[in-house]
């Protein structure tokens, strides 16, 4: 109960916050809406190249506001030596890292849905004909990005490099994810079932999972180090 | 005072690369006692402080708050010690009662509305307790830090510059505080560069100098000139 108690604090606290100053949520916004129209000059309007695109497009978008997002995930913790409450607080900081993770998934999946709308309305593109499949597949990329990510953005947080090293390191490890989820969005765009790519969606959940274990078996020691 | 030490500090030294910060370091803060740690930029008072704290590994030597071993039993001097470093560890956008609620959620502390507002009141923030920090002054600031204190009560504080950008008002509030928390026999640590307001509240100065504890007295009779000529002694000579 005490584990789950601080998780929900921590993203509690966060998404607090994140209402009050709309920081990264403007940022964001207006990040993914500057994507999306160099994306319309760049593909025009031609209707093939764009189907083809569409699924590294969307997750070339999703990449992009994400690495804005996570990268200011630990902001406020650098901001008076909050990052020592952290490390100082008693427990498991496991329970720390998950609450930061949910906090940025929740703030990716919004600016996910903000961004699969704009792509709906700029490119007009029915979206909406699988909206199941199209949520699970990009639920399933969505937390290992944000797993992943958010773990480096705690490793990078203190290092004078942080802009340059956090994107650096992040996206190789992302290839897996990338791959699955860019593949398997391709496939659901299609209208193919969710079977025909089962494959890849096993492959996204075993990201998943393989980062969010690392997250909570590393974090103690990222925030110590 | 017989009381078992709840800061001991024993041959430490602390060297960062071959830079030697901290060099056979001895200290003893007993239990309701306050000690100022004086020192020129650079000697090692905020290295010390860290140490004793766990976010910095001693090179060699002891640290034990509350009894425990700083290296080795980490989460227990966690559980026992109270810090107030350069940063009040506070979050901007959340008001002094949500950022209250944050920390002793997370610190396992007393977390009910009630403890909350009591601990709000004690440092006299309970008019503010729903603005936004940001709004607040850097003494508020220090005050809220203090309010996780009187929820944890903890046996030792470790306080870095508590009396720097505070103004007169504020410090003499603070000298109070930290005189109630030395009644209910806390130790105090505390670095300073103030020697008016900051001594108030100690009972011994140790000065630091080039890494070494150049002179450790009780304040007793000391007036406040005899201070600044110590220090001008010692640890100016040795910066």
């Amino acid at each position: 109960m005490s584990y789950a108690r601080r998780t929900w604090i921590v993203l509690w606290k966060d998404l607090l916050s994140e209402r009050r100053s709309k920081e990264a949520l403007n940022a964001l916004f207006f990040f993914a809406l500057l994507l999306l129209f160099l994306f319309q000059f760049a593909l025009g309007d031609e209707r093939e190249r764009l189907t083809a695109a569409l699924p590294g497009l969307l997750w070339l978008g999703f990449i992009l506001s994400g690495l804005v997002g996570l990268g200011r995930a630990f902001l406020a913790e650098r901001e008076h030596d909050c990052w020592e409450g952290l490390l100082l607080a008693p427990g498991d900081k496991s329970a720390i890292y998950l609450g930061k993770v949910a906090g940025n998934l929740l703030l990716m999946l919004l600016v996910e849905a903000i961004l699969l709308v704009l792509f709906a309305v700029f490119f007009n593109i029915d979206l909406a004909a699988h909206p199941l499949r199209l949520t699970v597949v990009i639920g399933l990329g969505t937390i290992g990005f944000a797993a992943v990510g958010t773990l480096f953005a705690a490793m990078t947080a203190h290092v004078r490099a942080r802009e340059l090293l956090f994107p650096v390191l992040l996206l190789p490890v992302q290839v897996p994810v990338l791959l699955g989820a860019v593949k398997a969005t391709e496939a659901v765009l299609l209208g193919e079932p969710l079977g025909a790519v089962g494959h890849w969606l096993g492959l996204l959940a075993a990201a998943d999972a393989i980062y969010l274990t690392t997250g909570v078996l590393t974090f103690d020691a990222i925030l110590e180090a | 005072m017989t009381a078992h030490p709840l800061i001991q500090v024993i041959g430490l030294r602390k060297a960062f690369g071959g830079h030697v910060v901290l060099d056979d370091v001895s200290l003893e803060v007993r239990p309701g006692e306050a000690v100022a740690l004086l020192g020129a930029n650079g000697a090692g008072k905020t290295t010390l402080l860290r140490i004793l704290a766990t976010l910095l590994r001693p090179s060699r030597g002891v640290a034990r708050v509350a009894g425990y071993d700083c290296l080795r039993q980490a989460e227990r001097v966690r559980a026992h010690m109270g810090l107030l470093a350069h940063g009040a560890w506070v979050y901007e956008d959340l008001t002094p009662f949500e950022n209250l609620k944050f920390w002793a959620t997370l610190g396992g502390l007393p977390h009910g509305r009630d403890a909350l507002n009591g601990a709000l009141a004690a440092v006299e923030l309970d008019r503010v307790a729903d603005e936004r920090v940001r709004t607040l002054s850097l003494g508020m600031k220090r005050r809220l830090a203090l309010a996780r204190f009187v929820l944890a009560r903890p046996p030792v504080l470790l306080l870095d510059e508590p009396f720097a950008g505070i103004d007169q008002r504020a410090g003499k509030w603070l000298d109070g505080h930290l005189g109630a928390f030395k009644a209910a026999g806390s130790a105090i640590l505390m670095t300073t560069h103030s020697f008016g307001r900051g001594l108030g509240v100690a009972d011994r100065i140790a000065i630091l100098a080039a890494g070494r504890v150049a002179h450790d007295t009780p304040l007793g009779a000391l007036t406040l000139d005899d201070v600044r000529r110590l220090y001008e002694l010692h640890a100016e000579d040795g910066a």
